[in-house]
């Protein structure tokens, strides 16, 4: 007799999120993996690199958005020799699409494409759980992020600074970590643009502040 | 359509019907035996997480953390999961919150017919740990469980007293108790707290608190319904029961500043 979180996938339970901005784009995460509601992983980190200038923000089942990250990379990493030129954010993008949609019937995995390339500057692309792909200013995605999207939509205005885009982003994914269970731990943010990509991370404790009744 | 029922508490005496139908001997109760069609308590809804205790060398400390959960969303951050029951009783509840709410309320009936017949006698902790045991087991008799762990502390004839009773009716006690994940992942813990003092005659009350205080830190981070705001009961074999809070968890990420990736 094997206990509950046992028999369970490990999931990226989360909150991810990805604003576009002039010159870049700005992701975030939340860092619980959840089996159940064992958390498995407190301190996971959910910013994936997919080339130097490309990340993507995954959800769903940990295993399966690993593995296919992998084979991102490994592909794009080909591309990059054959093309001669860096990938752009779409078309890694649709290299991701391509595998999601073809074996949408096996996988459990939503990510978020996002970086910046030469042609098209900073970009965010979702592609939720069926294999969708579209093209957005404005991205968030997990179970945390059905919690915020009266915040989001409230709060958003194009034409923000990367500054601005960060804490916004800190704002949203703190406040989808308060009150998903599935999201949790400490907010990773990159912000990605021709110098490349700047990693940070905002602690538990340092989360934005809001009500707590 | 059955009759709306608003209180089942202050409606018809409880658990004193004689078993004068089919009911195979087992007392009836209100509407929901003779409406076969009523809704039964099958799933928890509204939820409260763990809940742990430990005695220690002159009295015993529960802490519950001030969380109700909506399946996975943080729905009720400030619900009061203690209740003091009197001076020497303290009870706490994981489990449907609803289900906490009904029973709480027949306890603290219960407690305020005590005081208005004035006889001098109220609840003790093991009084009200067999009571509970009795309602828990003939609810879970007829398959409509109030779905609940509950654990009793106080003071017992002089002694500290720690209870535990779930929705099957199980119910036993000991020196240290936790409910949900808390039993997996923190009894071990209070073990070895226990161990480590030779018992519970040689824990202090700051050594017992600061046991109760890590293992809400480790539930903090590895229960995905746990939170970071919590109650917690005092009841010194001397003194009367208090229950003090809100109090708020300081937690360690520091590790997360070393993880980058899932791979090299």
């Amino acid at each position: 007799m094997l206990a509950d979180w046992t028999q369970q996938e490990v999931l990226t339970g989360t909150t991810i999120m990805a604003v576009e901005y002039n010159g870049g784009v700005v992701i975030g995460a939340d860092s619980r993996t959840s089996s159940g509601t064992y958390v498995t992983n407190r301190t996971q980190d959910k910013l994936t690199p997919l080339t130097e200038y490309i990340y993507c923000c995954r959800s769903g089942s940990a295993a399966d958005t690993q593995a296919i990250a992998d084979h991102v990379r490994y592909y794009l990493d080909f591309s990059r020799i054959s093309q001669g030129r860096e990938p752009t954010v779409r078309y890694a993008a649709h290299v991701m699409q391509s595998i999601l949609y073809n074996n949408r019937d096996n996988l459990s995995a939503a990510v978020i494409v996002a970086g910046w390339d030469e042609v098209n500057g900073g970009q965010v692309y979702c592609i939720p759980l069926g294999g969708l792909l579209v093209r957005q200013p404005m991205a968030a995605g997990g179970s945390g992020s059905t919690y915020i999207w009266g915040h989001l939509d409230a709060q958003f205005k194009p034409g923000m600074t990367d500054t601005e885009c960060q804490e916004f982003v800190a704002k949203s994914v703190s406040l989808a970590i308060k009150r998903d269970g599935s999201s949790g731990g400490v907010c990773r943010l990159a912000v990605i643009n021709r110098s490349g990509v700047q990693r940070r991370i905002i602690m538990h404790e340092d989360l934005p502040k809001s009500y707590d009744g | 359509l059955f009759p709306l029922q608003f209180s089942s508490a202050m409606s018809a005496s409880f658990y004193t019907k004689p078993a004068n139908n089919g009911n195979a001997g087992v007392a009836m109760e209100t509407s929901w035996d003779s409406n076969p069609g009523r809704q039964r308590t099958l799933q928890p809804i509204t939820t409260g997480a763990s809940v742990l205790a430990i005695k220690y060398n002159a009295g015993v400390i529960m802490v519950a953390d001030t969380l109700g959960s909506y399946g996975s969303l943080a729905k009720f951050r400030s619900i009061p999961r203690v209740l003091r029951v009197n001076d020497a009783t303290v009870a706490a509840a994981s489990g449907d919150l609803a289900d906490m709410q009904f029973l709480n309320t027949v306890v603290e009936n219960h407690a305020i017919d005590e005081e208005i017949h004035e006889h001098g006698i109220a609840y003790s902790p093991a009084s009200l740990h067999s009571w509970l045991t009795r309602v828990m087991y003939n609810r879970r008799s007829r398959i409509n469980p109030l779905w609940n762990t509950y654990i009793v502390a106080g003071t017992e004839a002089g002694q500290p007293f720690l209870g535990y009773v779930n929705m099957l009716g199980v119910a036993f006690k000991e020196d240290c108790l936790a409910t949900g994940f808390g039993s997996h992942l923190c009894l071990g813990l209070l073990r070895e707290a226990l161990d480590a003092a030779g018992g519970y005659a040689g824990l202090t009350e700051e050594t017992a608190t600061s046991a109760l205080e890590a293992c809400l830190r480790v539930l903090y981070y590895r229960d995905c319904r746990a939170y970071n705001q919590y109650q917690l009961a005092n009841v010194p074999v001397a003194k009367p029961a208090q229950v003090s809070g809100p109090h708020f968890l300081q937690s360690d990420w520091s590790v997360a500043k070393l993880v980058k990736h899932y791979t090299e």
